[in-house]
């Protein structure tokens, strides 16, 4: 592990004082608050900050579902939000999504705030014995690509990089219409969390549009009739404690044995959490007879692009509409 | 950092206790408690903070584990898990990967388990650290250590006092209701010589008999 200052802030606003004098992403100073994610990548040299700075006890914690919606602070850990009564109730694929992430070991540690920039789990990323990433050292090029890429997005996808978006819950969100409420020195702005993401492009290496000194404070969902009756399919290839290959967050609101309104978003597939609004059209007034759901589900394909070992996400991912579809659409 | 009058606290950099000398330290100690709130996270004495530029001076970091506590010189790189083992020498807790993916290195924090190779040391003051050598009640076993020698729940028994320290939490959640659930609360834990039978039936026996089967 690369040497760094760890400062430990009294309270967030020297907490953003601090990073704020730094750039982005890679850059010299870096937050730490669970530090499941980061304390990895700092082990395996992937990323080497001068400075550390401590979020631990300087966020929010709480969770709240009420008639507006859900509200969880940033510091909130994914047991706490996958327990919580309201959440399990009215929001299930949250629920669902983060009990189906990581170990409950890891699941005590995380915050909500760090789930959501965690980075990729692209095998290439992670080690820097492969020189090629421009993820992690932009303009090198990308190993993925002609390399090992069965765990890779087809969805959103550049030259530059196709390493998928790891992220369970921020499926689920995204589905929902979650918002990140993101604080800086003086400053809080709101951005829907499906545009929090940036496609990578040519700058794989800026995955947010957080701008150095903001941190996510909080993330809010508005009160969504369809929310109650939602789920969270993972596919993968452990039963538990794996990443996804593919994911559907489906949530329906139904309209006796017909789809009202279908929202979907799509893990393991994008380089971001992928919603499909044509999928979702197309599901208006459907009935969940498979027959009828296929066809719908096969516009998810629309410009997907497979890169040889993981060409079969782009037929796997239409199935696992269906089924999550069928699942949802059969809950009470 | 002020410690109260009467708590017993320990000072113990790297310098070379042998384990036993060691545990009969922590033995004489145990009991020592700290005034309540001053070692909570976000309270931190102008002595702990560090200054910049010296990324490698070390930072005083007290620990509390098993109920001791422990003032520590640490570098700021050094996880719960090395704090423990290298500085501790509690060397019940494991290192297999490092990187949270194992399970070896569990021990329990404010009674939820946590890897401890992913957390900074620095970060997690204040907060009660339970390791598989504070898990008996003196010479009385914690059932399910019992449960794991009856059951034979071991090969080699580097994956052990993870297991057991995962499977003591996943009991006290409520998530050994039955063999699924244990299995899935229970993935965080590899055992690399295969003994997943045999740590499913022990962590089945412990919950039976502390009495805290409930449903999934």
């Amino acid at each position: 592990m690369h040497p760094f200052i760890l400062d430990r802030p009294r309270d967030l606003s020297a907490a953003l004082a601090f990073r704020a004098q730094a750039g982005r992403n890679d850059a010299p100073a870096e937050y730490i608050a669970g530090g499941t994610d980061m304390v990895q990548l700092l082990q395996e040299n992937v990323r080497r900050p001068e400075r550390l700075v401590s979020l631990a006890g300087l966020l929010d914690n709480r969770i709240e579902v009420g008639l507006q919606g859900l509200r969880f602070g940033a510091a909130a850990t994914m047991a706490e939000v996958a327990a919580h009564a309201g959440v399990i109730e009215q929001f299930p694929v949250i629920s669902e999504a983060l009990l189906n992430s990581a170990s409950p070991q890891v699941r005590n540690q995380a915050t909500m705030g760090g789930n959501l920039l965690q980075r990729s789990r692209c095998p290439y990323f992670r080690d820097v014995g492969y020189s090629a990433c421009n993820k992690r050292a932009p303009g090198s090029g990308c190993a993925a690509i002609g390399g090992e890429n069965r765990w890779h997005a087809v969805l959103g996808t550049s030259e530059n990089c196709i390493a998928a978006n790891a992220s369970d819950v921020a499926v689920a969100l995204v589905a929902l219409d979650a918002a990140v409420e993101v604080r800086a020195a003086g400053t809080q702005r709101t951005v829907p969390l499906i545009d929090f993401y940036r496609l990578p492009g040519a700058t794989p290496h800026i995955e947010t549009v957080l701008e150095p000194g903001e941190v996510i404070a909080a993330i809010t969902m508005p009160a969504n009739p369809a929310a109650r009756r939602s789920h969270y399919l993972k596919v993968r290839d452990r039963a538990s404690f794996e990443f996804a290959v593919v994911s559907a967050a489906v949530a329906l609101e139904m309209d006796g044995t017909r789809i009202r309104q279908a929202r979907i978003a799509l893990g393991g597939v994008g380089t971001k959490p992928w919603r499909v609004p044509r999928v979702e059209a197309a599901l208006a007034g459907a009935n969940l007879d498979p027959a009828t759901l296929r066809p719908a589900a096969a516009l998810a394909a629309e410009g997907a692009q497979g890169r040889g070992h993981n060409d079969f996400k782009i037929e796997l991912m239409q199935r696992a509409i269906v089924r999550a579809v069928q699942t949802a659409g059969g809950r009470a | 950092m002020e410690i109260s009058a009467n708590s017993k606290s320990l000072t113990i950099t790297s310098s070379d206790l042998t384990r036993r000398e060691l545990l009969t330290v922590t033995a004489v100690t145990t009991g020592g408690a700290l005034i309540g709130g001053q070692l909570m996270p976000g309270v931190i004495s102008p002595a702990t903070a560090q200054s910049a530029g010296a990324a490698t001076a070390p930072l005083n970091v007290v620990l509390r584990v098993n109920g001791t506590e422990h003032r520590l010189a640490l570098d700021a790189r050094t996880t719960l898990l090395d704090a423990l083992r290298e500085h501790l020498h509690l060397t019940g807790s494991k290192k297999g990967c490092g990187l949270g993916q194992c399970g070896a290195c569990t021990v329990l924090m404010d009674g939820k388990r946590v890897k401890s190779c992913l957390s900074l040391a620095a970060l997690v003051e204040g907060r009660e650290i339970t390791t598989i050598e504070g898990l008996a009640q003196g010479e009385q076993l914690h059932p399910l250590q019992t449960a794991f020698i009856e059951r034979d729940a071991f090969q080699c028994g580097y994956c052990t006092s993870g297991q057991i320290m995962a499977g003591v939490a996943c009991i006290a959640e409520g998530h050994a209701g039955s063999p699924q659930d244990i299995r899935d609360w229970m993935s965080g834990n590899l055992c690399r010589c295969g003994a997943y039978d045999h740590i499913v039936a022990a962590i089945q026996d412990a919950a039976r008999a502390t009495g805290s089967v409930r449903g999934g």
